[in-house]
């Protein structure tokens, strides 16, 4: 009976991929391979699907993504390198060096961070922290320089990258630690017995060992990242351009849309034709991306196994 | 140093643990690794006290006792625009559905996964169907859920328009879909917890005879019941927080509570409304209603509701951790 339960729960999981992809099949066939591609302004594509009125010499489901997949990759790829930067040295500092009160306190605070919900993120980013971007570090000559083809109001790129970091680093920190921990003490001790220091052998042996596991924590990361919509569709701009990085300085106060939070953004228009499958393919998107990516942080742990390590 | 180094530390501890003047003989690169570990370990906690001081500030600032009593009204003055009361309602319920679909199914396919685990094919996929739960962004989950519920054969769950169109949106599907949420947790922490059960109780039991189904009921179930509620809990935090499946599955405008059909309670249910979450984001620049000050308050609420489960799971997991599994639970917690 229990395992009629399980199968249910199968069933579910492949129905929810095959209604997703169905759904999502008009927007990829009329677009084809160009659905990922770059071509118009996406903001009047989405908004020409909306209000039912296809764009003058296309198709109603005429979409382009790459501005939107663009968004995703400058707010994610960033975001995970900052976090995998301080989340490793938050890691060592837990496990390692921390003393036992201080870890006490760090670990409720990690689990906090973690717990706190996006909307709070998204609150804080849009309404005190876009608002000090916008008078204090952005002049006006650089927002004349862009004013033409953008307008910069401090909910950006550099904002959605710095928050999303914060959201991701407890993860990664807690993943990371976890893999620490579990390196065996005589493995360090025969370092130490070497006369290495405490930090080579933390580097040399311990994050070596656990290498496999930040990997794949980088990963899982990645994925976290990736589905955020709610506090990137708060903060980012929602403007559906595709920042250019040889911009300098100006590119981090561009604004961006990622995939996930247009979904939420468009989310009015989801009993729309012409939108609704937009959506849903680029749901799509993210389902096979995101599993991907679960499927790649499994894979990446592989190795610890041989060392007998659980992480 | 090096031979403080090797003294035998107390049973449970690194022998690593350090002289506290330990980096003083080291290479400046080694002592500045070791002092940037410092660095952000003190800058994470100084983030998060920021975040709970500045939401503290706010909160307190905005926050009236005639919010929680009056409900949300359309208006263009903050001043008529009412209160959250509806949206405090509206995220207990999505909660209670979403846990009580959520707890039961949970447990359940981890006793079968951990217990039984057969046929063992089906027991790896259905693994791997949970690690895709787990994974799938919350955004997907949602309108997946629209699909699905809006289907006709499924309006009993919903509205049906006098068109017959199925809207698809109430407090059952969004709780159906934030119980998806939960699951992963709640069947990880079920499984963790039996997997730390002996095999001398479960040999215990079948030498009096049990079945094993009796055994997994009586003996087993009992002896994880920690893990379990805090795998709930977990869950529960998780819902409370989650916005994107609010703000699909539910309307997105924020107004009263409306119950749909005659039957008490489940016209509740079948009805739509708002959570405290979709309430934030509504009020917030990135919605319609636009009132700051409101989000603000409505906000210090819901971080407040986060901060008590987050204590209720020490309370849960309690003192009696020794700190290896200390580390595996934070772990789950934050599983991704």
């Amino acid at each position: 009976m229990l395992g009629a339960l399980g199968a249910a729960t199968l069933v579910l999981i492949a129905a929810m991929v095959v209604t997703v992809f169905i759904k999502a099949w008009p927007s990829f066939s009329a677009n084809g391979l160009r659905w990922f591609g770059p071509g118009g302004d996406v903001d009047a594509q989405l908004r020409a699907m909306a209000e039912g009125t296809p764009l003058p010499s296309h198709s109603a489901l005429y979409f382009r993504a790459w501005p939107l997949i663009w968004g995703t990759i400058i707010t994610t790829v960033p975001a995970v390198l900052i976090a995998l930067a301080i989340s490793t040295l938050a890691a060592i500092f837990l496990t390692e060096f921390a003393p036992a009160p201080v870890r006490r306190t760090l670990e409720p605070v990690i689990r906090l961070l973690a717990g706190v919900p996006s909307v709070v993120y998204g609150l804080i980013g849009i309404l005190a922290l876009a608002p000090l971007i916008n008078d204090h570090l952005i002049s006006e000559a650089r927002r004349k320089s862009v004013a033409r083809v953008v307008q910069l109001e401090g909910a950006d790129l550099m904002l959605a990258i710095l928050i999303l970091a914060v959201m991701i680093t407890p993860i990664m920190v807690a993943l990371i630690a976890g893999a620490l921990a579990s390196v065996p003490v005589s493995w360090k001790e025969g370092s130490a017995a070497l006369g290495v220091n405490r930090w080579r052998t933390i580097v040399r042996v311990s994050l070596r060992t656990a290498r496999p596991a930040i990997v794949a924590a980088t990963v899982l990361a990645s994925a976290r990242a990736l589905g955020e919509a709610i506090m990137l569709a708060m903060v980012s701009g929602g403007r559906g351009f595709a920042a250019n990085p040889l911009d300098g300085v100006t590119f981090l106060f561009e604004p961006v849309r990622p995939l996930a939070a247009t979904i939420a953004q468009e989310a009015g228009g989801l009993t729309i034709g012409p939108l609704s499958h937009t959506l849903y393919a680029i749901a799509a998107v993210l389902l096979v991306s995101a599993a991907l990516l679960s499927f790649a942080g499994w894979a990446a742990k592989q190795p610890l196994r041989r060392y007998g390590i659980r992480a | 140093m090096a031979t403080r180094e090797l003294t035998p530390a107390p049973a449970g501890l690194s022998v690593m643990r350090p002289p506290r003047q330990g980096s003083a003989s080291w290479p400046l690169v080694d002592r500045a690794g070791y002092w940037l570990c410092w660095a952000t370990g003190v800058a994470l906690c100084l983030i998060t006290v920021a975040i709970v001081v500045f939401m503290l500030v706010k909160g307190i600032s905005y926050l009236r006792p005639s919010l929680f009593v009056t409900s949300p009204a359309p208006s263009l003055q903050q001043s008529k625009a009412g209160g959250f009361f509806d949206p405090i309602v509206g995220t207990l319920i999505v909660t209670a559905v979403g846990t009580l679909i959520a707890a039961p199914v949970g447990v359940a396919l981890a006793a079968w996964l951990s217990e039984y685990g057969r046929p063992s094919r089906l027991a790896r996929a259905v693994e791997s169907a949970i690690e895709i739960i787990a994974g799938t962004p919350s955004v997907v989950l949602a309108i997946f859920g629209l699909l699905v519920f809006s289907q006709s054969f499924l309006g009993f769950l919903s509205e049906t328009a006098s068109d017959g169109a199925v809207t698809g949106q109430s407090f059952l599907t969004v709780g159906v879909i934030m119980a998806l949420l939960a699951l992963p947790l709640i069947v990880a922490a079920a499984r963790e917890g039996l997997s730390q059960v002996p095999d001398r109780m479960r040999e215990a039991s079948y030498a009096l005879g049990k079945t094993r189904a009796r055994t997994i009921r009586r003996v087993l179930l009992p002896a994880i019941r920690p893990s379990i509620a805090e795998g709930v809990v977990l869950g529960m935090g998780r819902i409370i927080g989650d916005t994107a499946i609010v703000i699909i599955l539910l309307q997105l405008s924020v107004t009263k509570n409306e119950p749909v059909g005659s039957v008490p309670v489940l016209n509740i249910l079948r009805g739509t409304g708002s959570t405290l979450t979709s309430y934030v984001f509504y009020n917030s620049p990135a919605g319609e209603g636009n009132a700051h000050q409101k989000a603000y308050a409505a906000a210090f609420v819901l971080l407040m509701i986060v901060l008590a489960l987050n204590f209720a799971v020490i309370r849960i997991t309690g003192g009696r951790d020794r700190a290896e599994s200390r580390r595996r639970r934070l772990l789950r917690w934050l599983r991704p």
